[in-house]
């Protein structure tokens, strides 16, 4: 080498694979290299599979009402469209300004959520939001049927799931689990059909106003429990303590109680 | 380089003579798990084809560069993240697939095939040949696993691709349809009959006996 280079590229290149500085510099780049192009895929989709899931979710909410019984009838007279309304869960009235495609914008607002102290957060969220999105199925002026999207910590993490109540606000007409990540065969059975099967009917609240509803450990005993699933306790108190939440005072309590009262 | 690459035979020569699965025993794994349906075959088997061509690509190319004391790390993060773009991809466009498929597409990272055709093909040859010998590996897995998820789908519901080829004899038809297939053993059942049927038919790729048994136990006197 009678010059020497002066493009430090080239005197990259032309060091010994094994000196220090070029193994350090090569993992660098690969590294540099493949975090843009993950987070390039990453970003540039996400779009995309916010729609997916989005239209999963309607494809489930579809599911479950077609699979609640005498639901096909009740849907036909009603024109077979549920109405979207997002809600205020403080007040329990329809929120001012917040529409179903300008939820995602406002709950990305740190200051439309609510901190729960410990001895309210049942299941597990440690904080909730204000706004939420809920659909009505109207039978003439009253509400028959409606669905709440429901959230709490599982076993293995979150589970969501969408809960219907009839008009009573008081009896579970069906339940869907729309994301969740329980151990497959044991906690994840509650995505199986079979086993949401036994919501349907139960009662939350005994006659004293009480909330009475919980998943049994083993089979149900009674008119406000649902059947356990056998090695899923965890699960099954997880499911438990989300629906006791969601539809006590610190969930949609104000809403049932303006449903009940008929502001709807 | 006055030595000429012979494109043919790179590519064809994993088929069937030097096929990763059935010969190799590479990646049965994921060859056992997502051939319950044949459409799930075929998108496990093009997403590995497309990240193992690639990833020869790339590494073939940086293979003067790559040093030695970290070269396993260095591929295994470029195969990692060209995986994590094709998840993402078809958690994009085909999410119903993709849920079917659901970890294995991450696992495509530690198939050993990847990892074996990157660590003894691509890194000693150009870009050119590694990735038709990367494609025709690619395409030797996807063909085993073509074979296995139509069989599995065929026999265990009367299915190919969703579609309903045999009558049910639950809906009038003639055939029961074998639940055994949908289960992980039957695949395990089908690769080794395959590989059975394959060696019978090449012999020279039968391995030989590790031990060989005594003649006659000698009864002792």
């Amino acid at each position: 080498m009678a010059e020497r280079d002066w493009n430090p590229w080239r005197r990259l290149l032309a060091l010994p694979n094994e000196s220090r500085t070029k193994t350090v510099i090569v993992a660098f780049l690969v590294s540099a290299v493949c975090a843009a192009l993950v987070s390039g895929a990453t970003v540039a989709l996400r779009p995309i599979q916010a729609a997916n899931r989005a239209a999963e979710e309607q494809a489930r909410i579809a599911a479950l009402v077609d699979g609640i019984p005498g639901m096909a009838a009740i849907l036909e007279q009603s024109g077979g469209t549920l109405s979207t309304v997002v809600i205020n869960l403080e007040t329990g009235r329809a929120a001012d300004g917040v529409t179903p495609a300008t939820l995602d914008a406002a709950l990305s607002d740190p200051a439309n959520w609510t901190a729960l102290e410990a001895g309210a957060d049942l299941a597990g969220l440690g904080q909730r939001p204000d706004f939420a999105q809920v659909f009505f199925l109207r039978e003439g002026d009253e509400v028959s049927l409606v669905l709440l999207p429901l959230s709490g910590q599982g076993y293995g993490g979150m589970i969501d799931a969408i809960l219907a109540l009839r008009g009573d606000m008081n009896t579970i007409a069906g339940i869907a689990v729309t994301r969740h990540s329980e151990t497959p065969g044991l906690g994840g059975r509650i995505e199986e059909r079979s086993w949401q099967a036994s919501f349907p009917g139960t009662e939350l609240r005994d006659d004293s106003g009480e909330m009475r509803f919980r998943v049994a450990r083993g089979p149900s005993s009674g008119v406000h429990e649902v059947d356990g699933i056998t090695g899923a306790t965890r699960t099954g108190r997880g499911v438990t303590q989300m629906v006791r939440f969601w539809l006590g005072p610190d969930g949609y309590g104000p809403l049932l109680d303006a449903i009940a009262r008929g502001e709807f | 380089m006055a030595r000429t690459i012979d494109y043919r035979k790179i590519l064809t020569e994993p088929l069937i003579r030097q096929n990763p699965v059935t010969l190799q025993i590479l990646g049965i794994c994921s060859a056992l798990a997502v051939t319950t349906t044949l459409a799930t075959a075929v998108t496990m088997s093009v997403s590995l084809t497309v990240v193992l061509t690639l990833s020869a690509g790339v590494i073939s190319m940086i293979r003067r560069h790559i040093p030695d004391t970290i070269r396993l790390i260095v591929q295994i993060v470029i195969v990692a993240s060209l995986v994590i773009v094709i998840d993402q991809l078809l958690q994009a466009y085909f999410a119903e697939i993709s849920r079917a498929l659901s970890v294995y597409v991450g696992l495509i990272t530690t198939n050993c095939l990847v990892l074996g055709r990157t660590e003894a093909f691509a890194r000693h040859n150009a870009p050119g040949p590694a990735m038709v010998d990367a494609f025709g590996n690619g395409l030797g897995y996807s063909l085993i696993l073509i074979i296995i998820g139509g069989l599995r789908e065929l026999f265990g519901k009367g299915e190919l691709f969703g579609v309903q080829v045999l009558p049910l004899a639950d809906a009038g038809g003639w055939f029961t349809p074998l639940s055994l297939m949908l289960l992980a053993p039957s695949a395990f059942f089908l690769l080794g009959l395959l590989v059975w049927a394959i060696r019978s038919l090449l012999p020279e790729q039968a391995e030989a006996p590790e031990h060989v048994p005594p003649l006659r136990a000698e009864p002792a006197e």
